[in-house]
This record gives C-alpha cells, sequence and structure tokens, in this order.
C-alpha cells in the first residue's frame, strides 16, 4: 500500500481520516506541511500542541524566552518542572510527547530584522503569537515579502482577535495583511502587553485553538480560511464578530505604490525609541537603589513613601506606601512633602518616574526619588518573601 | 438607538462601560456624542486634525466605515458601532 502514514499514524489520526472532506488527502497535506510558531506563550500553548496532535509534519518554535512562574496560569505547555528552562525545549519536549511522529525545529533567539528571513523561508506557513507590536510588524512583512500566509491571533485582558493574513486563494486573489488592517502601532504605553495590563488565563486557549483551527484549515484547503475577515471575540460580554477587512491601496508593503521591499528597524517603527529619547530628554528624575531606600527604612529618617500603583496590585503586595494611583497623582500634589525624602514607587519604575515627571511640573520637589526598578527589584534585592507578579 | 462596543483596552477611559447607546445620525456624531462624555477618550481616538488614528478602525456592523462614508455614514436604527483596537498580547 502506497502510503506515508505508518500503521500507528493511520491508527493515531483515524478521527481526521473518516471526515469525508478531510481525510486522506487532508490528513498528507498536513504531514508534509512546515509551520513556524512565533512565540511560544499563551497562544502558543494551544497552537502548538493541537498542530502537533493533529500531525503537522514539521513544526518551528520561535522563543528566546524561560518559563516563569507567572507564566503558569494560561501557557499550559509548561509545568512547574518547567520554570526557569528554555520555553522552545520546554515545548519540543512536550509536543514529542503528544506525537512522536513529528519534526519539531527550535529557534532560541529573538526573532528580528537581521534573522527572520532565514527563519521563515524554510516554512509553508507562519503563525503570529507574539506579545509585542514590532515583532507583529516584522513577522508580517517578512510574510509579505516571503509570499507567506500569516495566521494571526493576538489577545489582551478579555479580548480577542483573529484573522489569516496575506493568503492567496484559489482563484489567485491576495487577501488583505496586518497593515491593511492597522497600518501604524499605537504609540508605546498606549496599549499595554499581557505581562503589564494582564490576561485572563483561559483567553489564549479559546484564541490560540481558532488559531490553529485556521492553520490547518490554510495547509488542508478543508473550508474557508478566515482570509478578509477579522473574528472578534469579548469574553466578558460574549459577543462574537466577524468584521470585513479589505487591502489597503496604501500599503506600503503591497498597495499601489509599495516603498517597503525590505524588513525595517520595527523597534524604531513602533516608537519605543523615541519614547526613551523623550523621556531622557525631559525632566530629570533622580533615582534611589532598592539597597539604599533599605538604610533609609533601617536608619528610622523621616521619609515619604508613595506608590503609583492601582488599588489591585496594592492588594497583591506592598510596601506600605501611601496608594496614589498614576492617574490621580496630580489632585494630590499638596500631599506630597517638599521637606523630608520623598521615595515613589511603582511595579517596576517607569510609572512612578512618570509621577515625579507630573508632580515636576507642578511644584518644585528638592527631595524625591524615583525607586529603581520598583517593587519587583525590592522583592527581588532586599526582601524574597514579597511575591512578585 | 444604536450602540458603540468600547473594547477593554480603552473601557479605563468610560469608567468600565462597554457600551454607549446614543441617537445620533452619523458614526461621527456618535462617537463626538461618546467622547463629549469621556473626553479622556477622544485624544486616543482622534489625532489633532480629528481623524482617526491608524491604530484604531470603526465598523458599523461588518463594514469597515473607512469604506463607506467614513464618520458621515448614516447609522440606522439598533446598528452597532464597533471601535477595534491595535493588541498585541499573545
Amino acid at each position: 500500500m502506497d502510503s506515508p502514514f505508518s500503521k500507528a499514524e493511520i491508527e493515531r489520526y483515524s478521527r481526521h481520516l473518516i471526515i469525508p472532506e478531510f481525510g486522506m488527502a487532508g490528513q498528507k497535506k498536513l504531514k508534509a506541511a512546515k509551520v513556524l510558531v512565533v512565540g511560544s506563550g499563551g497562544l502558543g500553548s494551544p497552537l502548538l500542541q493541537y498542530l502537533a496532535a493533529a500531525g503537522v509534519g514539521t513544526i518551528g518554535i520561535v522563543d528566546y524566552d524561560v518559563v516563569d512562574d507567572s507564566n503558569l496560569q494560561r501557557q499550559v505547555l509548561f509545568g512547574v518542572e518547567s520554570v526557569g528552562k528554555s520555553k522552545v525545549e520546554e515545548a519540543r519536549r512536550r509536543i514529542i510527547s503528544l506525537n512522536p511522529h513529528i519534526d519539531v525545529r527550535t529557534y532560541n533567539t529573538l526573532l528580528s530584522s537581521e534573522n527572520a528571513l532565514d527563519i521563515l523561508q524554510d516554512y509553508d506557513v507562519v503563525a503570529d503569537g507574539t506579545d509585542n507590536f514590532p515583532t507583529r510588524y516584522l513577522v508580517n512583512d517578512a510574510c509579505v515579502l516571503l509570499d507567506k500566509p500569516n495566521v494571526y491571533a493576538s489577545i489582551f485582558r478579555f479580548d480577542g482577535q483573529v484573522s489569516v493574513f496575506n493568503y492567496v486563494d484559489e482563484n489567485g486573489e491576495r487577501g488583505p495583511n496586518y497593515r491593511d488592517l492597522f497600518p501604524t502601532p499605537p504609540p508605546p504605553g498606549l496599549v499595554p502587553s499581557c505581562a503589564e495590563g494582564g490576561v485572563i488565563g483561559v483567553l489564549p486557549g479559546i484564541i490560540g485553538s481558532l488559531q490553529a483551527l485556521e492553520v490547518i484549515k490554510v495547509i488542508t484547503g478543508v473550508g474557508e480560511p478566515l482570509s478578509g475577515r477579522l473574528f472578534t471575540f469579548d469574553a466578558l460580554s460574549f459577543q462574537m464578530r466577524t468584521l470585513k477587512l479589505r487591502r489597503d491601496p496604501n500599503n506600503p508593503l503591497n498597495g499601489e505604490h509599495p516603498t517597503l521591499t525590505e524588513l525595517i528597524d520595527y523597534v524604531q517603527f513602533c516608537g519605543v525609541p523615541h519614547e526613551e529619547k523623550e523621556f531622557e530628554a525631559g525632566l530629570e528624575v533622580a533615582e534611589i537603589s532598592v539597597s539604599d531606600f533599605k538604610n533609609i527604612q533601617d536608619q528610622n529618617t523621616d521619609y515619604q513613601l508613595i506608590d503609583v500603583r492601582e488599588p489591585h496590585e496594592f492588594e497583591i503586595v506592598n510596601l506600605e506606601g501611601e496608594l496614589i494611583p498614576l492617574s490621580k497623582i496630580e489632585q494630590y500634589v499638596d500631599n506630597i512633602s517638599t521637606e523630608k525624602p520623598v521615595i515613589v514607587h511603582c511595579r517596576s519604575g517607569v510609572r512612578s518616574a512618570k509621577a515625579i515627571k507630573k508632580l515636576q511640573l507642578l511644584k518644585s520637589f528638592p527631595n524625591i526619588y524615583n525607586l529603581k526598578g520598583g517593587i519587583l527589584a525590592y522583592a527581588k534585592e532586599v526582601d524574597s518573601s514579597l511575591p512578585v507578579y | 438607538m444604536s450602540y458603540i462596543q468600547i473594547p477593554t483596552p480603552l473601557r479605563k477611559f468610560t469608567q468600565n462601560q462597554a457600551s454607549f447607546e446614543t441617537n445620533a445620525q452619523t458614526v461621527g456624531q456618535s462617537l463626538h456624542e461618546l467622547v463629549t462624555q469621556y473626553p479622556d477618550l477622544g485624544k486616543h481616538l482622534h489625532d489633532a486634525a480629528q481623524k482617526l488614528k491608524p491604530f484604531i478602525r470603526v465598523y458599523l456592523g461588518e463594514e469597515d466605515i473607512q469604506y463607506l462614508q467614513a464618520e458621515a455614514t448614516p447609522v440606522p436604527e439598533n446598528a452597532v458601532i464597533s471601535i477595534i483596537p491595535a493588541i498585541a498580547g499573545g
């Protein structure tokens, strides 16, 4: 019998094989397919497991991170024993145990303009499960330049989005890409990452599973891939919408007058250096290290500690400071001492620096300091009994 | 009456309201009513020239208003206007 499948594989895939519109033809396409999953986090967890279980023959995984305790609430690829280990290696171990009949290639690196084309070129389909705007534009542009479909999904708190970009249908019609949907990214800081803004743990499970479904549809040709459409899901109200997407004639990659013919500096494109420059060029913010702050605490010096995080963060862990969220800091300017040392902190030191700038625009504070590294640094270097989040 | 759906990332500017009711005749007027009630939202939807920002899409039903009559698009009774922001979490 002329079959690429062993007896064990036929038995494993039998529930696919008995679907008339999927059958042996669909399963053969899956086995022959090479899929690159960019990001092995929340979306990557269901995506990798379902693609492996379904029998995608070659799966590449790109991620540079290691597994952290805070990942386990949603990244169900990993267990407690994975903490501190390379995500791509732990992901490989897990999906090979799910299906030993597949080839898994790992790239323990940050996807960049320098390596993206080399890594992506070996694959038929790319699935974007990254967690930041620069990498999303990088993956999109590389897919368009290399003529690969990009199965996209993203999440934030309770919202999810799914689409299939740069897909060429059976009539040769090319669908829209990410730049047709969002020509430019939001300014840094407006849309927080999951690490900053949080995400309900089951959401990447739902959205990443839909992403896996679309990868399988693109490979097999079964059904209608979500090309030219954007699926949105609001987990709070359980509202789902499927919105129309069109190609934008002004798209710089493949619109009427393309200007982008190679990959660019995506960190700069997404405004990150600009924000840093603005930060550096603005008012000076004096800093205090967590060890120097501990000395002040130990010496019983009179000082004022301001915590500019949100009340729900204060509830997780706090240093017994006065809680004045960043958004309200200006209203409380007169409650902040201009005489004794004032130490302002947040989670990592970014919001507290902004708070100090806002205060300094209103009044002179000669003795105000930003706690460098925030409560995270304090928990790491001074008091390891404090939880980090 | 029609409804504007507010996505999660922008609800911090609408006192966590997920939906906004409006009787306005066009999409632009509906958005104007919304940002009049929640002024902090305005600077995240429009630039200085009052153009929608490029990382925000506005839909009437399933259609992007950019491919209808932009903010002059008439709003039928019970229509749903969706604000779709760029999100990047994974």
